[in-house]
């Protein structure tokens, strides 16, 4: 006699599959890899040539927590009407959204240059793109050195 | 409504770049948290930040979850003359926190 398979899809090992592919896909965000860094800079700025310089980006080499990590960016512009930064993106290359933040500059600016924290899930590189006012592009890269990601949480506190 | 605090030098000589300092107390939940019972925080930011002055913009920041909880900026504004620096923030939502001080020109 043939053994009929159980109508009930529940099956104990359906179930333990389930939970476990649920809980990986909660408990782990998909970080970019290069591919999707490379998608999200040409969303943004197109296939246009981006030469390095002109950026200056200081952030610590070594990071204990990627919750908050200080940014300094400082751009060599005259910033005057003709010739001025036009905005500035942030991006990390292994983050779960490689985009961090955009930032433009008004009329009212004085230099091209700011500061602001950062959320890091991992030791990474973090990339700055300026577009100018006559339309080139900039770009920088800083390696990172994080401990603790932003991402991870941790089972114990200290 | 959040707490904001703002850093506006008192009085700047014409011309001078015044180091602007800003920042609100918000969580900026990027929405990959979980909560004690295991579910995920939904994400929940503050979208939008701008300083204008003297009929001017700034500094303009579009944010996204990567910026940390309480996101701050600090950026420089070229002094022309006396008046209001304003600064305005939008959450997801669209709430609008504003600040602002007064920056006397000498």
């Amino acid at each position: 006699m043939k053994r009929s398979e159980p109508a009930n899809l529940l099956t104990r090992r359906s179930v333990l599959a389930g939970l476990g592919a649920g809980f990986m896909l909660v408990s782990m965000p998909v970080r970019a890899d290069d591919a999707s860094v490379a998608e999200a800079i040409e969303a943004a700025f197109g296939d246009a040539p981006r030469t390095d310089g002109r950026i200056a980006m200081t952030l610590p080499p070594l990071a204990e927590s990627g919750n908050t990590v200080p940014l300094t960016v400082s751009i060599e512009s005259p910033m005057t009407e003709a010739d001025s930064v036009k905005r500035v993106m942030i991006f990390a290359n292994r983050n779960p959204r490689p985009l961090i933040a955009t930032m433009a500059f008004g009329p009212k600016a004085a230099k091209a240059e700011f500061s602001t924290n950062i959320r890091l899930s991992g030791t990474q590189d973090v990339i700055a793109i300026a577009e100018m006012t006559d339309g080139t592009i900039y770009q920088a890269q800083v390696r990172v050195m994080v401990t603790v990601g932003a991402c991870d949480t941790l089972k114990i506190r200290f | 409504m959040p707490n904001t605090r703002i850093r506006v030098p008192k009085t700047a000589l014409k011309g001078d770049a015044v180091e602007i300092r800003a920042i609100i107390q918000h969580p900026m939940e990027n929405g990959f948290r979980l909560n004690s019972q295991g579910t995920p925080i939904p994400v929940e930011i503050i979208s939008e930040f701008v300083c204008t002055y003297d009929g001017g913009e700034v500094f303009r920041v579009t944010l996204e979850p990567g910026l940390s909880a309480n996101p701050y900026f600090s950026f420089y504004l070229k002094a022309t003359t006396s008046g209001p620096v304003d600064f305005w923030w939008k959450d997801q939502d669209g709430t609008i926190t504003e600040a602002s001080a007064h920056l006397e020109v000498v």
